[in-house]
């Protein structure tokens, strides 16, 4: 079980590592232009709701990885 | 850098021996007063005293204090506010039963403190790739992390000196982090919490005279969190806590609400008959880090401390190597 627990927390690290590349290069670069001086906040809007979508999807990899990981193990 | 190392001396040796010299007098003040509470993992009726928080935010206010006289820094006051706040939530919370709801919205409250004396950046970085400008979101961010440190750090305070001992270890691996992105003064301003938490240790440690309670461990982890979001770290002391944040995530994907560890009813855990800890097979008792270490088979209290331990070194080393992958990029 305890090799699980390093595989799991090693894999929560690699998840980490690949969702701050998608931050950065695809949610970092969002711009939005025509509303004036709100053209900073609607844009942090669209990237705070784009984050919370990405969080969401990064908890689901994570069950379906302790899921895997530790059923696994228990099986062994 | 040079003249930061006789504040940074000074401070830490202040940071131990206050909690080294203050907790046999707080132990013996609870004793009387009958502050105690059952060691659920002993074969005997022993009783330990709590909390241990007073110590502990006592020994980070004068530390901290010391290095503002130094440094004369808006962060300091930011991080010396805010983790007095999670003393005094904690502290409410140790006398008097709460709510599941207190403790997340109150240290949500406490992490204000940092934002208005301006003490953040709202570029979050990341390693391998940068950073990116999030103003929003952000504050947002601020808001979430006290309360999520505090409470990360609360849930793993189930077994005798593990949640000092944990604090140690992240606590160290962060101000090395810190060093490693040149951050020098925050790293200076770290210091302290490992040195509080080392002092502690050597009472909460197997078996147990002290324990540090909700407003010591809420205090120890609304300290961490401040330094992760002031000193612009937050990445890496996230991997540093990372056994904590499993156990905390493991905990409400099974529970599937936020609710205080009292009010399930399920025991993850059970006794053998030589009294090692062994897993349960109750389907209604919450997944923790300690019933998945112990999936294998009942281990001392002692042992499942030092395999958490473990977890958190290894964590420790991932944070050293995000810390070096910050300075890269791709």
């Amino acid at each position: 079980m305890k090799k699980g627990l390093y595989g799991f927390l090693f894999g929560m690290w690699i998840l980490m590592l690949l969702g701050g590349g998608i931050v950065v290069t695809i949610l970092g670069p969002v711009e939005v232009t025509g509303y004036g001086d709100v053209n900073w906040f609607i844009a942090s809007v669209i990237k705070a709701i784009t984050a919370i979508i990405l969080v969401v999807i990064w908890i689901l990899i994570l069950l379906k990885m302790k899921n895997w990981i530790f059923k696994k193990e228990i099986k062994s | 850098m040079i003249d930061l190392v006789i504040p940074a001396i000074v401070s830490c040796i202040i940071a131990f021996f206050v909690v080294f010299l203050t907790t046999p007098p707080l132990i013996k003040f609870l004793e009387k007063r009958n502050m105690a509470v059952k060691d659920m993992n002993k074969k005997e009726e022993v009783m330990v005293v709590r909390p241990g928080g007073p110590s502990i935010v006592l020994g980070i206010i004068v530390s901290e204090i010391v290095l503002y006289a130094f440094l004369q820094l808006n962060e300091i006051i930011a991080i010396i506010i805010t983790t007095s706040a999670a003393f005094a939530i904690g502290y409410v919370d140790d006398r008097k039963v709460m709510g599941g709801w207190f403790k997340p919205v109150t240290l949500a409250i406490a992490a204000i403190p940092i934002i208005a004396f301006g003490a953040y950046d709202t570029d979050l970085a990341f390693p391998l790739f940068g950073e990116v400008q999030i103003p929003v979101l952000y504050l947002g961010l601020i808001i979430l992390m006290i309360p999520i440190t505090g409470n990360t750090i609360n849930s793993i305070d189930v077994l005798n000196g593990v949640a000092s001992g944990f604090m140690v270890i992240a606590s160290f691996s962060l101000s090395i982090c810190l060093f490693i992105v040149q951050n020098y003064e925050i790293a200076i301003v770290s210091l302290p919490l490992g040195f509080v938490s080392l002092a502690f240790y050597k009472y909460h440690k197997i078996p147990s005279k002290i324990f540090p309670g909700d407003s010591g461990a809420l205090t120890l982890g609304a300290m961490y969190g401040s330094i992760a979001i002031v000193g612009g770290v937050e990445i890496i002391a996230a991997v540093a806590l990372l056994p904590a944040v499993i156990n905390s995530f493991l905990f409400l994907s099974s529970v599937k609400k936020i609710v205080e560890h009292r009010q399930i009813k399920g025991k993850p855990v059970e006794h053998t008959e030589d009294f090692k800890l062994k897993s349960t097979d109750d389907r209604t008792a919450p997944v923790t880090l300690v019933r998945l270490i112990l999936a294998a088979g009942p281990l001392t209290e002692k042992q499942v401390g030092i395999a958490i331990f473990k977890l958190t070194l290894f964590s420790g080393t991932l944070a050293v190597i995000t810390a070096f992958l910050m300075g890269v990029r791709i």
